[in-house]
């Protein structure tokens, strides 16, 4: 009820915002030339600013103050960031500090100590991850007062294991099976990409349209199929599973990036100075990998960040449903669809509530951060000037 | 006299790169009378695109007006209101960029893009606009006025878009047409057309024109003054004539100057000798289409053969066939009198080594990720297998050779240079490899006078220090009469002339190569005028044709 009205409110307001800005500017060009349309769309902004305050101070909706809070503080961190990465390091990575916008740095920041977490979860995890620990279902925030406990800062779980534990587990099991599948699915796609674009002929047209195939059904249920076969095949090894699954969704994206690498490939096989290469009598291998492959970069890389998310979903989607990365492996997938119950109590005990948020949550902030290093790298390398 | 119809005062640009502000251009005045046509001339960078752009009172994106004003009028355009600019544009002002083809939308038809200006200001209705349309195409000597306009985009010839790009210009009657370089990208042949249309059409409803180009016998044939431009300063400003005779600054001489660089013709080379390279008897083609009609020609040791036709001709077909890119369907190519592989991928390294090429556009010639060293070196290291500090020091003689600072442009990347320095590094390149025989694909048509000279004078010291014989493919006959020891005229894939280049350029000539050198625009301002009388008035596209 009260948005229609808001904004048919600012439709009111914004030619009389207009209209004041001339006066009191002595009509400057700004205001002048200002359309409707972009003044409507201030108010709103303007609007929007004094909804969001509204929902902080005055009716103190717990998970929107943590969204601000949160992003406040990522932000603040981010600038500390770039500016230690200003003041340290070597020339090139200051200057590239330097020109750094902040979303970039916040999105490598992010990253860093992801990987850190991943690396070095072993030791940085309280607990193991399979450990089940004496209280099933503590709430998070380590009050006793709320039913929580000091031991536990992010409470446990149905059966009581300690989900800060796995959280920091599941970034070693996520992130570490969704890199190691990326990278598998780009050496894939991307040499058979280079190799149709380079020699064409039969080879590109055979490599085309087996990638067609392959594209033409859907990709989830197609993993989903090929991995009740996996699990048949694997039997009780766990672990081989997980390696069936690596290759599996590899194949599956690879076909995209196949897709990517050869258009690509094919603008830059067309230029001039792969005719002199060849003309020169260079072999294959030095024309793919020094002729067409540095040329290449920048694009592919924004599609390895793309599909390092895709591929990452693809995986906790797959858990979700059950055949992914198995229990009691720690999985964010899995934590999601474990711990969903929790939602129905975020009316009563917001706290509770938050409990599959944080799983989902970080699965949503490596994606933002890694698309933040994406889009910082292709401006970069596209050569775009403000 | 009257007020002028544009005035410029005081107008300084600038824009923005590396998070600087640059300036474009310096405090420059323009005074446009009605009726009047001014040349605004200079080098690449000189700002005189920001100019024309400017006397719309629009800047591309990046660039801003930082002082001065644009009076159209009496309208003051720099700080008029986006609405009285827009009602301007396209009604009283009006723009015709250097590619047609990429100025028209390729899904309209011309016709239609044509009416979109008058429709849009309530000049005329559509029906009444497009019966304008015919007229005017009609005027501008289009082939098949009705009809033309009913035809999209890529359905017709450069230079008709070109001149149906004038048209739609000229659709509102405004006041004022900016003219970007419309015919640098033409064929000599098809550029007199579009000239002889744009004259016209100027003269004919009396519009004042700004017409920008690099090309000083293209201005001295459209302008009524002459404007020189440096570096976005103003060098000097003369009445057309007194320009041509008597050029005021070093610069504006220098300018002048670069046509007159001629070198002298090689003697003769004996009968009997054997060609470093004879193409023989050699037809081609792409898919199903025959381009290549039986082509006959020797290029001997040491000397230039300028391969010269308009676009379309099968000059660069030929250069792909030398170097096998595109194997010949009958024929063979000979090289120091043995036959060559037809395909590339079955001739040896050694082969390869002694036919290098040297690309029309050093942008896409050049790894841009490479700096130069790598770029010079590859050929180097790939033929000779030298390394570390030999190889090092061979691309910094090359780099000497090419008369590039081996300090400062060493590590370099492509994006660092400019032009004329990017086609040197192509040429050091093909260098680099120690050949015989060097194609030049139009090497300087994408340079600016000054620096294509340059380039011309590098090729033929190289040639007299290293012996080198070159296949000089150009449309350009200026570049032609500069080096050339040999010409062969080609058109629609067959050799129609060829011999000396004292002979070629001396009468009687094929009736073709006579249409191409005549087409040639001259310094002399009255040479369009005098060249259409001669052609017969009236119909000039016809004239050319009959000539054939």
């Amino acid at each position: 009820m009260i948005i229609p009205l808001a904004l048919a409110l600012g439709l009111l307001v914004a030619p009389l915002v207009r209209w004041s800005g001339r006066r009191l500017s002595g009509d400057a060009p700004y205001w002048r030339d200002m359309p409707y349309g972009a003044a409507y769309g201030y108010v709103l902004a303007a609007l929007a600013l004094a909804g969001s305050a509204w929902l902080y101070f005055v009716n103190g909706n717990v998970f929107f103050r943590w969204g601000v809070q949160g992003f406040i503080a990522f932000a603040i961190a981010a600038y500390l960031f770039r500016l230690a990465g200003r003041h340290i390091g070597t020339g090139w990575s200051r200057r590239q500090f330097r020109k750094m916008p902040l979303t970039a740095s916040f999105g490598i920041l992010t990253i860093l100590v992801y990987a850190v977490v991943a690396i070095f979860a072993q030791w940085l995890a309280p607990y193991g991850q399979e450990e089940i620990l004496a209280r099933a279902n503590l709430v998070p925030g380590g009050d006793p007062a709320l039913g929580g406990d000091p031991g536990f800062p992010l409470g446990t779980d149905q059966i009581g294991r300690d989900i800060l534990s796995r959280l920091i587990y599941g970034a070693q099991n996520t992130v570490g099976i969704a890199f190691a599948t990326t990278c598998l699915a780009f050496l894939l796609g991307g040499t058979l990409g280079f190799l149709a674009a380079t020699l064409g002929g039969w080879l590109d047209q055979l490599l085309s349209r087996l990638m067609d195939v392959l594209m033409a059904i859907p990709a989830l249920i197609f993993a989903l199929l090929l991995m009740t076969i996996a699990s048949a095949w694997a039997g009780s090894e766990r672990g081989l599973l997980t390696l069936y699954m690596v290759v599996i969704i590899a194949v599956i994206d690879s076909t995209r990036v196949f897709r990517l690498s050869r258009a690509v490939g094919l603008n830059i096989v067309v230029m001039d100075y792969i005719e002199a290469a060849r003309l020169r009598g260079e072999g294959l291998r030095y024309l793919v990998f020094r002729e067409i492959l540095p040329n290449a970069t920048a694009p592919l890389l924004a599609e390895f960040g793309l599909r390092f998310c895709f591929v990452f979903l693809t995986i906790a989607s797959l858990s979700f449903l059950g055949v992914g990365i198995q229990p009691p492996l720690a999985d964010w997938g899995t934590m999601v669809r474990d711990l969903s119950q929790f939602i129905n109590y975020a009316a009563f005990v917001p706290l509770a509530a938050s409990v599959p948020l944080l799983a989902a949550g970080a699965i949503a902030l490596l994606t933002v951060a890694v698309n933040f290093v994406v889009d910082w790298m292709l401006h970069r390398s596209s050569g775009l000037k403000e | 006299m009257s007020a002028p119809l544009l005035k410029i005062r005081d107008l300084w640009i600038e824009g923005r790169s590396d998070e600087t502000w640059n300036p474009i251009i310096n405090g420059v005045n323009l005074d446009l009378h009605r009726g009047e046509v001014l040349g605004l001339i200079g080098e690449s960078g000189a700002g005189k695109s920001t100019l024309g752009l400017a006397a719309m009172g629009f800047t591309r994106d990046g660039v801003r007006i930082r002082k001065g004003s644009v009076e159209f009028d009496g309208i003051e355009l720099v700080k008029a209101p986006a609405a009285t600019r827009r009602s301007l544009l396209g009604k009283r002002i009006a723009y015709v960029a250097q590619s047609a083809a990429a100025s028209f939308n390729p899904a309209h038809r011309l016709i239609d893009q044509y009416a979109e200006a008058p429709v849009q200001h309530g000049v005329m209705g559509r029906k009444e606009s497009q019966a304008d349309a015919v007229e005017l195409y009609r005027r501008l000597r289009l082939p098949d006025p009705e009809e033309i306009g009913f035809r999209y985009p890529h359905q017709v010839s450069g230079g008709q878009l070109q001149r149906a790009m004038t048209a739609m210009a000229m659709s509102s009657r405004p006041d004022l047409i900016i003219f970007d370089e419309p015919t640098t990208a033409l064929d000599v042949t098809t550029q007199i057309e579009v000239l002889a249309a744009i004259r016209d059409i100027v003269e004919q409803f009396d519009t004042a024109a700004i017409y920008i180009t690099h090309d000083l016998a293209v201005v001295a044939q459209m302008a009524d003054r002459i404007k020189v431009l440096l570096r976005g300063d103003e060098v000097e400003e003369a009445e057309t004539r007194e320009m041509l005779a008597d050029p005021k600054e070093e610069y504006t001489r220098s300018l002048w100057a670069v046509r007159a660089y001629k070198r002298p013709q090689k003697p003769l080379v004996p009968r009997g000798q054997t060609p470093l390279l004879r193409v023989d008897g050699v037809s081609a083609s792409y898919g199903r289409t025959p381009v290549l009609h039986n082509v006959h020609f020797d290029i001997h040791e040491g000397r230039t053969v300028a391969v010269v036709g308009e676009s379309g001709s099968g000059k660069s077909t030929a250069a792909r066939c030398i170097t096998g890119l595109l194997p010949p369907t009958e024929g063979t190519i000979e090289f120091m009198g043995e036959a060559l592989p037809a395909d590339y991928r079955r001739r040896s390294k050694d082969q390869l080594r002694q036919i290098q090429m040297i690309y029309q556009m050093a942008d896409t010639a050049l790894n841009p990720s490479k700096t130069v060293a790598q770029l010079i070196g590859r050929p180097v290291q790939f033929y000779s297998g030298l390394r570390g500090k030999a190889l090092r020091a061979r691309v910094d003689d090359l780099l000497e050779q090419i008369e590039l600072e081996p300090e400062t442009y060493r590590d370099r990347l492509p994006s660092e240079l400019s032009g004329g320095q990017k086609q040197r590094v192509g040429i050091a390149r093909a260098l680099a490899a120690e050949p015989r025989f060097i194609i030049c694909d139009e090497v300087t048509s994408a340079l600016d006078q000054l620096v294509a000279e340059g380039i011309l004078r590098l090729l033929a010291n190289l040639q007299d220090k290293l012996g080198l014989s070159y296949m000089f493919i150009t449309h350009d006959l200026a570049t032609v009469r500069a080096i050339a020891d040999e010409v062969v005229v080609m058109k629609e894939g067959e050799v129609v002339e060829q011999g000396a280049k004292d002979d070629m350029f001396r009468p009687p000539h094929h009736a073709y190569t006579d249409l191409l050198l005549s087409s040639v625009p001259e310094m002399d301002p009255d040479w369009l005028t005098n060249l259409l009388a001669e052609r017969g008035v009236g119909n000039i596209g016809e004239a050319a044709t009959d000539k054939m």
